[in-house]
């Protein structure tokens, strides 16, 4: 798939796939390691920074496996670099336990996840947008987290940069999503040098007496040790209270866990990010993200073409779900189309959001991306029944 | 009390608010920090430099009670959080503490990974035979016979001679000590620190209260006085006349050699990779 981009100059414009705009942006976000395992359809990532990143200053390391690879981010990040890894499916399975480490013990890192058919060992090259409750619930116990979900080659060197960012900020991992197809595709693109300094977390500073590693002030995110700085603090993945040891006192406990799951409450202008199209006078409004809202996109020209009232919203930070966005977008909607590769999974979000709107899902787990056109027939006709 | 002949003050390197310690009396696992501490202390390794990563488990909470930068990982993925840590940072000394369960069962394949790839880590298995914190379930270094809760007619599976495994995957430096001798113990850590790749070594430990109790191995005094008996130091161990069985155990520094540290190797590697793209 080509998109034909205006704005392209000759000299600045690149053929580039999306797995290269996602290495191309992890080095311009400032990663310095990069731990990851062979797995279709995400090794290309690990392809393009096995080089680039040692010439920016960085490490590359392929790992045993994937659970090592996502422990060796996190022990990577818990000294000080920006870190990443990239997998996919049954990988993502594996990550799970390290990723809750990451979340709990607020380790800021990136990880990629390239959607294929599953369960299991599933489709390996085949698109899928079956991992979109995985990315938030995936590992046990109560978590927040990011999830930013691109929809094109260079959406997805933006919101790598992004991801980075919100780690850095918010410290916490974050997940970047998209399927196989944007993964594999090509598209001319010409990637700007990102504006501003990038994102760093906040490092530990004063008195090591004073310094509690788990206190917050009121951006409801602590400052984190840098080893060999004199702090000599612990890191635990058990419930640890504002001095980094574990507790069980239930007030302690209480305290921790209601900073850590609403901190990115705190942060939600920041961390929120979507895509309205021609929602305002729109009959049908449909919810998409990665590969299915390209086709909606066209779907919607298609039924405007046609006079029927359609629009498009595109949530570009899928966790925490932009709700109030979502229900602005809809207000004036009779019924909701969630097209997505999946038996139903955005459905659910959207239908927990919209409690009194028609919301019908366009399901495809064929291995097949849904069409533009199978999206206008269905809203063409959501329309006349409204 | 504490203080002895070589200047050590264990005090030093603890975190005084952690006491008192949540080990059973007897537990070897004491002894092992005391040691590794000890061995610290010797090599004068400065505390904010000192990266302490272990695993999940009774060995894996021994790094909350060291006074340096201390993380406390996911079970049997300690050896893959320091090799990140390692990699991400080479000004730190890391040191990997982990138990038999920990590191030869669910950690299996980080470990045999470590020693093939050599990247400086000094990693400490307390193998006490028994999965101790969930109760006493057979480990994969549970002597054959021995009575664990999930083996009540005791256990049919061989065991593990880690050392030979660390040894056949590659590791630069593994070795042996019982901890009864100490000082000896003190002194095998202190080579493994002083190896310039990755150093196994593997410490025998003694569970009292779960795996001992079991097997009717007597108090704690008998059952350090056992490794006496039936773990014998290398240097006495040609005057035993007895099969092989898994609990005599050759002790000492048992394979040592200068195979090429990864770190180092890598960083060469990635400045090939930078000059090649230079070009």
């Amino acid at each position: 798939m080509n998109v034909h981009d205006k704005s392209l100059s000759k000299s600045t414009a690149k053929l580039l796939s999306g797995n290269s705009a996602c290495a191309q942006g992890a080095v311009a976000a400032g990663c310095k390691f990069f731990a990851g395992y062979p797995i279709t359809p995400s090794s290309e990532i690990a392809e393009k920074l096995v080089t680039s990143l040692p010439q920016a200053g960085g490490v590359f390391i392929q790992m045993e496996d994937e659970i090592s690879a996502m422990a060796a981010v996190i022990g990577a990040s818990m000294g000080g670099v920006k870190a990443m890894t990239a997998t996919s499916g049954p990988g993502f399975s594996l990550k799970q336990e390290n990723i809750g480490y990451a979340a709990g013990a607020e380790i800021p890192c990136v990880i990629v996840n390239v959607m294929r058919g599953g369960p299991s060992t599933g489709m390996p090259t085949r698109p899928s947008q079956a991992d979109i409750m995985q990315t938030r619930f995936g590992s046990h116990g109560d978590y927040p987290m990011i999830v930013l979900a691109p929809s094109s080659v260079r959406e997805i060197y933006e919101e790598t940069i992004r991801a980075f960012d919100l780690a850095e900020i918010c410290r916490t991992p974050v997940i970047v999503l998209y399927d196989q197809v944007i993964a594999q595709s090509s598209e001319t693109v010409a990637l700007a040098p990102p504006s501003g300094v990038r994102a760093e977390r906040k490092w530990a500073s004063g008195p090591r007496a004073d310094y509690k590693p788990y206190a917050a002030g009121i951006d409801g995110i602590p400052a984190m040790p840098r080893p060999g700085d004199g702090y000599r603090t612990h890191t635990t993945g058990l419930t640890h209270g504002e001095n980094g040891f574990p507790t069980q006192n239930p007030e302690a406990v209480e305290r921790a866990m209601s900073r850590l799951y609403s901190k990115l409450d705190l942060h939600r202008e920041l961390i929120e990010s979507w895509e309205a199209i021609r929602c305002e006078d729109a009959d049908v409004v449909i919810v998409a993200i990665g590969i299915s809202a390209r086709a909606a996109k066209r779907a919607v020209e298609i039924c405007r073409a046609k006079g029927v009232h359609v629009g498009l919203f595109r949530p570009i930070t899928l966790w925490p779900f932009p709700e109030a966005a979502l229900q602005q977008a809809c207000k004036g909607a009779r019924a909701v189309l969630v097209p997505e590769l999946n038996i139903g999974q955005l459905r659910l979000e959207v239908e927990r959001l919209l409690g009194r709107h028609r919301v019908e899902g366009l399901h495809q787990y064929s291995g097949e991306p849904i069409t533009p056109a199978q999206i206008a027939a269905r809203a063409t006709t959501l329309a006349s029944e409204a | 009390m504490f203080t002895d002949a070589a200047n050590f003050d264990v005090r030093d390197y603890l975190r005084k608010e952690m006491m008192p310690h949540f080990l059973c009396p007897g537990c070897g696992h004491g002894i092992a920090l005391r040691a590794l501490l000890w061995a610290l202390h010797d090599l004068a390794i400065d505390k904010d430099k000192l990266a302490v990563v272990s695993g999940i488990g009774c060995a894996g909470r021994l790094s909350a009670y060291i006074d340096a930068n201390t993380f406390h990982t996911t079970h049997g993925r300690p050896l893959a959080y320091a090799t990140g840590l390692a990699l991400a940072r080479p000004d730190l000394h890391v040191v990997v503490i982990s138990g038999d369960g920990d590191c030869l069962a669910i950690g299996g394949n980080h470990l045999i990974h470590a020693c093939r790839r050599n990247l400086k880590i000094t990693c400490l298995m307390l193998n006490n035979e028994i999965y101790g914190m969930t109760g006493g379930q057979v480990s994969p270094t549970t002597s054959e016979s021995r009575l664990t809760t999930t083996t009540p007619l005791g256990n049919n599976e061989p065991n593990f001679d880690a050392c030979a495994l660390a040894t056949a995957a590659g590791a630069g430096f593994v070795g042996r000590e019982v901890t009864r001798h100490v000082p000896k113990l003190k002194e095998l850590i202190k080579a493994g620190l002083e190896h310039p790749g990755f150093a196994f070594v593997e410490v025998l430990s003694d569970c009292t209260e779960v795996f001992g109790r079991k097997n009717d191995l007597g108090s704690s005094p008998e059952m350090i006085m056992r490794q006496k008996s039936e773990i014998r130091p290398s240097a006495y161990r040609n005057t035993v006349e007895t099969p092989f069985h898994s609990t005599s155990l050759p002790t000492g520094i048992l394979t040592q050699n200068d195979r090429p540290e990864y770190g180092a190797a890598h960083r060469r590697a990635a400045a090939a990779v930078v000059a090649k793209g230079a070009k």
